[in-house]
Formats: structure tokens, C-alpha cells, sequence
């Protein structure tokens, strides 16, 4: 094997991106009319739907709390959403396990003890992706569940944050994702903005304390960015 | 639905009107079919009938043809009747709902004849395309079908192949190469309500109608597919009067797929 003498460093990313810049945002609430509260999020060629059904009677009933209500989350890839192969319809381990890390994000913003033995439905689902999609449908989720006028402490904004070789990056894009000349971490952070704390994080890859550090800094910031575009679009549902 | 909303419909139509004040053949608007709005699909469509939207896409494989048919390629349509567009709408694998819609759509292009399988062919008897269309709606407020049918098939006339080497594709390697169509089938669906006629209906009407005859049919008017549904019988005059308004209609809805 031929040894490698000037190591190639990520320099630049695709379209002049800066580091810490996200893909092209847009954003809008109410966009699905038959929903309680729905949400469209897009972020570069990843766009998801949010959709939110309740509180409503939960069935079947040994499921229902009497104490209080419950969130459930569904996240879906739509069969064509793939660069690659057709997604075969009917959820896969990936998909339910997006679903319960979904779950897990949104809760803490929710209060659902007024409504014991009913259900909040929140339905997911992708058309397009390109990496980041577990954050666009959180994201979105958030903004259906407001639009949806339940009570909540908080939004939930939702960014991957990461490391291309020796490079902090925010939003990661597929290139990124599949980078092959150095070593890459792919960190999804969902945060509530106003109170400062996580409430989603993984990571695919290696990183170092320092680096994890920053990483969160990193995403606090962007979740921040995220935060009042999200609130922007449910302002303007109401704009006169 | 309570019968008061029943009899409101009902006797609305006496005075040919709708509950949103359209005339009994008259679509929704916003009435638009865009393509090529989905880049990871081959092929896509969204079709917005009012508040319903559609999502169509196309996604391609190539397999084994089948062994009745060594030179001809394949369709295949799928239909998610997706919770987040109908309150009504549960998870899990597709109800007898979706699954005829499905057939509906999928007998609408197959029995036109507009696709040519053979075409499909890469090696006889070794390595064919299957052509997957899948139909998502966004939001359902009435007329699936029609939504569905036109999306299928704006999606499949949008359509290009991607690379494809020994029977490996390359998706990021877009092709040219089109999907030869000789024309393009348009499924419209006519419902009746009391002795009225109605075409395009919402979420409010559909359940009120008794009868429902899907048609598709071609540009010279020639029929390719009928799919009677509704709980009531109807008269061998009915349904001529409904396979004209159909026919009338798809003329219309044809000139929109870009």
C-alpha cells in the first residue's frame, strides 16, 4: 500500500457552504388542513411533513393512562425518499427506533395531564431525503404540535452536527456523511432552545471530549437559528 | 356522519349546489399536476385538487421477468393511505381501502396499452425493469382516486431511467432515456348522490353517495377501465351517463399534465 504523504484535510464543503452554516431552510405550519396542527420542514433536498392528531381517545384501551396523556410518534420515509434503492413501505428497525428517540425529544416540551386516557398522534413522513432527516421531522413535530395549540414549555429545534476529519461541521449533507478521507461523526441534537437543555442526542463515529464540547456548542447555536424560524412560520399563519 | 348533514347535502344539490358552492361537475381549485418534484424518485408528480394532495413516485428495479413473460418488463402501484393525511387513516399494512385504490390505478395504465412492456426488456428470459409507482396523499379532503390516477400517471410520463450496468443501477446516474407513453389514460370518478350526478367530491359528500363508477379512459374517448363501488345498484342508464361526464372530464384534466 502506497503510504499518503500529504493527508488530505476537508477544505471546503459543497456550494461554499461555511462550516457552521445549515442548507437552505424553509419552513410553514398549517400546511396539511385535515390535522389538528401540521408543519412542513425543509432543509436542503431533506423535506419532511409533521402531522398531529389529538388529543384524542386512545385505543385500544389497556394502552390508555388514566393519569395522563400520551405522545406518540411515527416516523416514515416515503418509498421513493431514497437516493438509492425504494424504501419497502411498513417501517424497519431504523425507522421505529427514529420513532422512539422522537418520542423521547418532544415529551419533555409537552404537558399532557389534562387529557388522562387519550392519545397526541404525531405522524412523520419524508418524501425526499438527504441526510438529517430524524432532525427535519423533529423539528417539524414541534412546530405541528404548537400549531396543534397544545400547552408547551418550549419548541424543539433539531440539528446534526458533526466532524469531517479535523472539521467541526453543522448540518451535515450526504457528502459529508459518506466522507471517506479522514474519520466523521455524525451527531443529531434536538434542544429546548429557551431552557437550554437536550433532549435527542446520538452519534455515528469518533470524536473526542474536546470535540464533543464544541460539537454541542456548535449545535446550541444553530438550534437557536432554528428556533426563530420555527417561530416565525407560526407567526405567520396568524399574520393579517 | 349524522343525517342532517345527509339531507343539507342532498337537498343542496336540488338546487345544483354544493356544500362549498361548486356546481355538481364542476372540480375543486386549486386544480394542478406539477413533475419532477421529488429528486431521489425516477419519476414524480404532485397533484393538489383543492385542499387534497397527492404524492406520487417512481422508483426502478431491475429483476428476473416473470417466467410467463420472459420479454416483457412490469408495473407495480402502491398505495399508503398515510394516518397523516386522514384522521381516519390507522398504521399498519395497507386496508382493503388502499389496496383497491391500488388496483384501480394500476388497471387504469396496464389495460390502456400506452406502455409497451416488451420495451422494458433489457434481456429476454435473464434481466427486466420493473417500474414501482408509489402514491402517498399529504392531505385527504375527497377524491383519492382521481388525485391518485392522475398523479400515477403524470408521474410515470415525468419519468427517466437511471444508469444501469449488468443489472446494477447507478441511481445518481440519471439517463435521458424516457418512458415511451402512446397516450395518456385519465381515470375520472363519478359519484351519485340521490339521482344527482357529482364529480370531484370532498370529505363531507363521499359518504352520502350511493353509487361510484371510476372510468378511465383514453384521448379518443375509448374506455380502458371501470371500477363500479358504492352499496346501491345502478341502472345500465346511469352508468352511460356517467361514462360520459368521465370521459368529458378526462379531456379536461389530460391538458394539465405538463
Amino acid at each position: 500500500m502506497q503510504l499518503k504523504v500529504n493527508k488530505m484535510v476537508y477544505k471546503e464543503r459543497l456550494l461554499g457552504r461555511k462550516f457552521d452554516e445549515t442548507r437552505q431552510i424553509i419552513a410553514k405550519v398549517g400546511v396539511i388542513p385535515r390535522a389538528d396542527g401540521s408543519a412542513y420542514f425543509r432543509i436542503g433536498n431533506t423535506w419532511a411533513y409533521a402531522a398531529v392528531y389529538g388529543p384524542r381517545n386512545l385505543h385500544p384501551k389497556f394502552l390508555q393512562d388514566p393519569s395522563k396523556g400520551i405522545l406518540r410518534c411515527n416516523y416514515n420515509m416515503m418509498p421513493f425518499s431514497s437516493s438509492g434503492e425504494r424504501v419497502r413501505p411498513g417501517g424497519s428497525r431504523r425507522s421505529k427506533e427514529i420513532s422512539l428517540v422522537t418520542v423521547k425529544a418532544l415529551s419533555p416540551v409537552l404537558d399532557l395531564n389534562e387529557y388522562p386516557n387519550s392519545v397526541v398522534d404525531v405522524f412523520i413522513e419524508l418524501p425526499e431525503t438527504e441526510a438529517g432527516s430524524r432532525c427535519a421531522g423533529i423539528t417539524a413535530a414541534s412546530m405541528a404540535l404548537a400549531d396543534a395549540g397544545l400547552l408547551m414549555k418550549d419548541l424543539v429545534s433539531a440539528v446534526s452536527v458533526g466532524r469531517v476529519d479535523d472539521k467541526i461541521v453543522v448540518d451535515l449533507d450526504y457528502s459529508e456523511e459518506a466522507y471517506e478521507d479522514g474519520p466523521v461523526a455524525d451527531i443529531p441534537v434536538a434542544m429546548m432552545p429557551n431552557h437550554n437543555t437536550i433532549t435527542l442526542l446520538q452519534m455515528d463515529g469518533l470524536v473526542s471530549k474536546d470535540m464533543l464540547k464544541e460539537v454541542l456548542e456548535k449545535a446550541k447555536k444553530v438550534c437557536i437559528q432554528l428556533y426563530d424560524i420555527q417561530k416565525n412560520a407560526l407567526k405567520e399563519k396568524y399574520k393579517v | 356522519m349524522n343525517t342532517g348533514e345527509k339531507e343539507h347535502i342532498m337537498k343542496l344539490l336540488q338546487f345544483n349546489l354544493r356544500l362549498d358552492g361548486r356546481k355538481p361537475i364542476e372540480f375543486r381549485k386549486p386544480l394542478k399536476v406539477e413533475t419532477n418534484v421529488i429528486k431521489t424518485a425516477e419519476g414524480s408528480a404532485r397533484v393538489t385538487i383543492g385542499e387534497t394532495v397527492v404524492l406520487a413516485g417512481i422508483k426502478v428495479e431491475v429483476m428476473e421477468p416473470f417466467p410467463d413473460t420472459p420479454n416483457q418488463g412490469s408495473i407495480m402501484v402502491g398505495v399508503e393511505l398515510l394516518p397523516m393525511s386522514n384522521p381516519d387513516f390507522e398504521l399498519g399494512p395497507p386496508g382493503i381501502q388502499a389496496i383497491e385504490l391500488a388496483r384501480v390505478v394500476d388497471r387504469g395504465i396496464r389495460e390502456s396499452k400506452c406502455l409497451d412492456f416488451g420495451k422494458l426488456c433489457i434481456i429476454p428470459g435473464e434481466r427486466v425493469w420493473n417500474i414501482v409507482i408509489d402514491i402517498c396523499p399529504i392531505n385527504d379532503s375527497g377524491n383519492l382516486f382521481d388525485a391518485a390516477a392522475l398523479a400515477a400517471v403524470a408521474a410515470l410520463k415525468s419519468m427517466t431511467f437511471p444508469k444501469q450496468t449488468d443489472g446494477k443501477i447507478e441511481y445518481k446516474e440519471k439517463t435521458n432515456k424516457k418512458l415511451e407513453l402512446s397516450d395518456l389514460p385519465i381515470s375520472v370518478t363519478v359519484l351519485k348522490i340521490g339521482d344527482l350526478f357529482v364529480l370531484d367530491p370532498c370529505t363531507e359528500e363521499e359518504p352520502v353517495a350511493s353509487g361510484r363508477l371510476t372510468a378511465c379512459s383514453l384521448s379518443d374517448g375509448t374506455l380502458c377501465a371501470l371500477q363500479k363501488g358504492g352499496d346501491e345498484p345502478l341502472s345500465a342508464e346511469d352508468i352511460m351517463a356517467m361514462v360520459d361526464l368521465s370521459v368529458a372530464k378526462a379531456k379536461e384534466l389530460r391538458k394539465l399534465i405538463p
